[in-house]
């Protein structure tokens, strides 16, 4: 009897510290979004080293995907990276987007404007590049 | 919407970049390589909106910023001529310079958007970063601003040597270093903007001593640059996907300098590091007193429609003088008599990588009739004329053989071996290196003394009757 009420009483405690568990990974969520990604106190690698690790990475994918361009189309890849390039304006959007401060405010509203006429420009430009290069008709 | 999934998008769009430049291996894939990217940078602009904390009169701002600047944009991008190309990728260069320095003033006066700190209380890696990015994205801005100057006629072509430059940068340079030291430890706003200035400073001094032959470089090189601190931003702002962009540009633009330089025989440092760019050998002296046989339209038609196979060899010559239509109409006459026509490009042809192979592509010259300097230079041996418009140094064979040359070593197009040479030319003087080029007085050369669009029309005309 007395074993079966303890044996209860435990599966109580286990949902609640279940409970507890789940509401703290909630704070911590919260915590980590409103903080946006908490630096480099939080558990494990820092966001550095995650970053120069990325970086690493994404330059040898570049490296080897850019040898396989035909040096016929470096023009249009010109046009296309300085296009991908404008991705900045993520950066301006977040200012943007953040509100409560006024330069936060005038600087994303500029590197908004400015990135997208790269954007429309890069992408447009580099479409009609290419909408030009034709096979020969046979 | 949740960080991860976020994270997760970003990562699509990421790929999707990838796909973007996979795409250019190749014209037939090269127009859905280009969706790719446009839809890649959707997905970037569509979650970073998603993600954003409130939806209130901000998003004005956002949507006046896209509208304003994406009107500006294509506007440009329809109405620009394809020979100017070069001098719109180095504006638009400047601009991701600028909106990188933009960003960078947002983090530092409101770091709790980013989350990297309070004002004041800003985390050591993030001012790191921070002034990484800003000096990269200043860099970026006056460098370009100067290359695009140059290219545009504005600013003399010539590269503008001053004393000292070296010691200049370097001094720079240090102080930059010292300034981020000073940034670090007391998180000082001076200290920021001098960074900023520092570095808007040392762009235009390190751009204003290249010039000439070595444009190409710049604009590669400043390519690279607007990758680099679209990565350093992203640094600051812990975004995989600004790090991943930006590398990919980078390594881009590093490539396409490193091209450059090795179809000029140009050390990459020596570019990079700028200064170097004004090697000017008088060696054309003895120009004078040389005979050369001069050639008319009616002679070069006869030449080639009695040809079995034509070689042209376009230089940028022929873009500045408009001459690409003229020159195809040409092409596709020869080609109903039976002649096999191709075309040769030579690595640093025009002014950017690739433009020449765009202005072909434009007077609707197929892109399988032209080949690049690796593909065809064996062909010349085996060709009845070579026919050279607007180009001049990169024929020269004093490259391949004359040590004390200024060009030695510089890969170039083996017209000398073709049995006949026709050389449409403006005047008999010498290239943009100021060196002689002794295919002028060879006896199987005609020298076509003309403007290039002139000589096209006329020889056109001559192969129509």
């Amino acid at each position: 009897m007395a074993e079966a009420t303890l044996a209860t009483k435990a599966g109580e405690l286990a949902d609640k510290a279940g409970e507890l568990s789940a509401g703290l990974a909630d704070l911590a969520r919260e915590a980590a979004m409103t903080t946006m990604a908490g630096g480099g106190e939080h558990l494990g690698t820092s966001p550095l080293v995650i970053g120069l690790t990325v970086l690493v990475l994404a330059v040898f994918v570049g490296y080897h995907v850019v040898w396989s361009v035909t040096p016929a189309l470096h023009s249009p890849l010109m046009g296309v990276t300085n296009a991908i390039s404008s991705v900045i304006i993520v950066g301006g959007l977040i200012a943007a987007l953040s509100g409560g401060s006024a330069v936060s405010d005038v600087m994303g509203f500029l590197a908004i404007t400015l990135a997208s006429v790269n954007i429309f420009g890069g992408f447009l430009v580099t479409h009609r590049m290419l909408s030009m290069f034709k096979k020969k008709k046979r | 919407m949740s960080v991860n999934l976020a994270a997760l998008l970003y990562l699509v769009a990421s790929v999707c970049f990838i796909l973007a430049l996979k795409g250019l291996s190749h014209p037939e894939t090269s127009r859905r390589g280009n969706f790719f990217g446009m839809a890649g940078m959707a997905i970037a602009v569509g979650t970073t909106l998603a993600l954003a904390p409130t939806f209130d009169t901000n998003l004005l701002i956002v949507l006046a910023g896209i509208v304003v600047g994406g009107s500006i944009g294509t506007f440009i991008a329809i109405r620009v001529q394809m020979t100017a190309l070069p001098q719109l990728v180095a504006a638009f260069h400047s601009l991701v310079g600028l909106a990188a320095v933009f960003v960078a003033v947002a983090a530092f006066y409101n770091p709790s958007a980013y989350g990297i700190g309070m004002p004041g209380e800003i985390r050591l890696n993030s001012l790191i970063e921070m002034s990484v990015g800003v000096a990269i994205g200043a860099v970026t801005f006056t460098g370009s601003i100067i290359a695009f100057a140059k290219l545009q006629g504005i600013m003399s072509g010539k590269p503008i040597v001053y004393p000292l430059q070296h010691w200049i940068n370097l001094a720079l340079g240090i102080t930059a270093v010292m300034m981020v030291v000073w940034l670090c430890s007391s998180e000082s706003s001076i200290a920021f903007w001098l960074i900023v200035l520092i570095a808007l400073a040392l762009g235009t001094l390190m751009i204003i001593p290249i010039g000439g032959a070595d444009m190409p470089v710049v604009i590669s090189m400043l390519n690279s640059y607007s990758g680099w601190a679209a990565a350093g931003i992203g640094f600051t702002l812990e975004n995989n996907l600004l790090i991943i962009a930006g590398s990919l540009v980078g390594s881009s633009g590093a490539i396409l300098s490193y091209i450059m330089c090795k179809g000029m025989n140009r050390s990459f440092f020596s570019v990079i590091l700028g200064g170097f760019g004004g090697e000017t050998a008088a060696a054309g002296g003895d120009a004078g007193d040389k005979t050369y046989n001069q050639g008319s339209a009616e002679d070069a038609a006869f030449l080639m429609r009695n040809s079995e196979k034509v070689i042209i060899v376009p230089g940028y010559g022929m873009a500045v003088a408009q001459a690409q239509h003229a020159l195809r109409e040409m092409a596709e006459l020869l080609k109903e008599d039976g002649v096999e026509v191709v075309y040769a490009i030579h690595p640093v042809a025009g002014r950017m990588p690739g433009h020449m192979n765009v202005l072909l592509a434009e007077a609707n010259v197929p892109y399988d009739e032209v080949f690049e300097m690796d593909e065809i230079n064996r062909d010349f041996a085996s060709t009845d004329v070579a026919f050279v418009i607007g180009a001049n140094d990169v024929t020269n064979p004093v490259a391949k053989t004359d040590k004390t040359s200024s060009i030695y070593g510089m890969p170039v197009l083996n017209v000398d071996e073709a049995q006949n040479i026709l050389f449409v030319k403006r005047s008999m003087g010498s290239g943009y290196a100021g060196i002689d080029n002794p295919l002028f007085y060879m006896d199987k050369t005609r020298m076509l003394l003309s403007d290039a669009k002139k000589m096209c029309e006329d020889i056109v005309k001559a192969l129509e009757q």
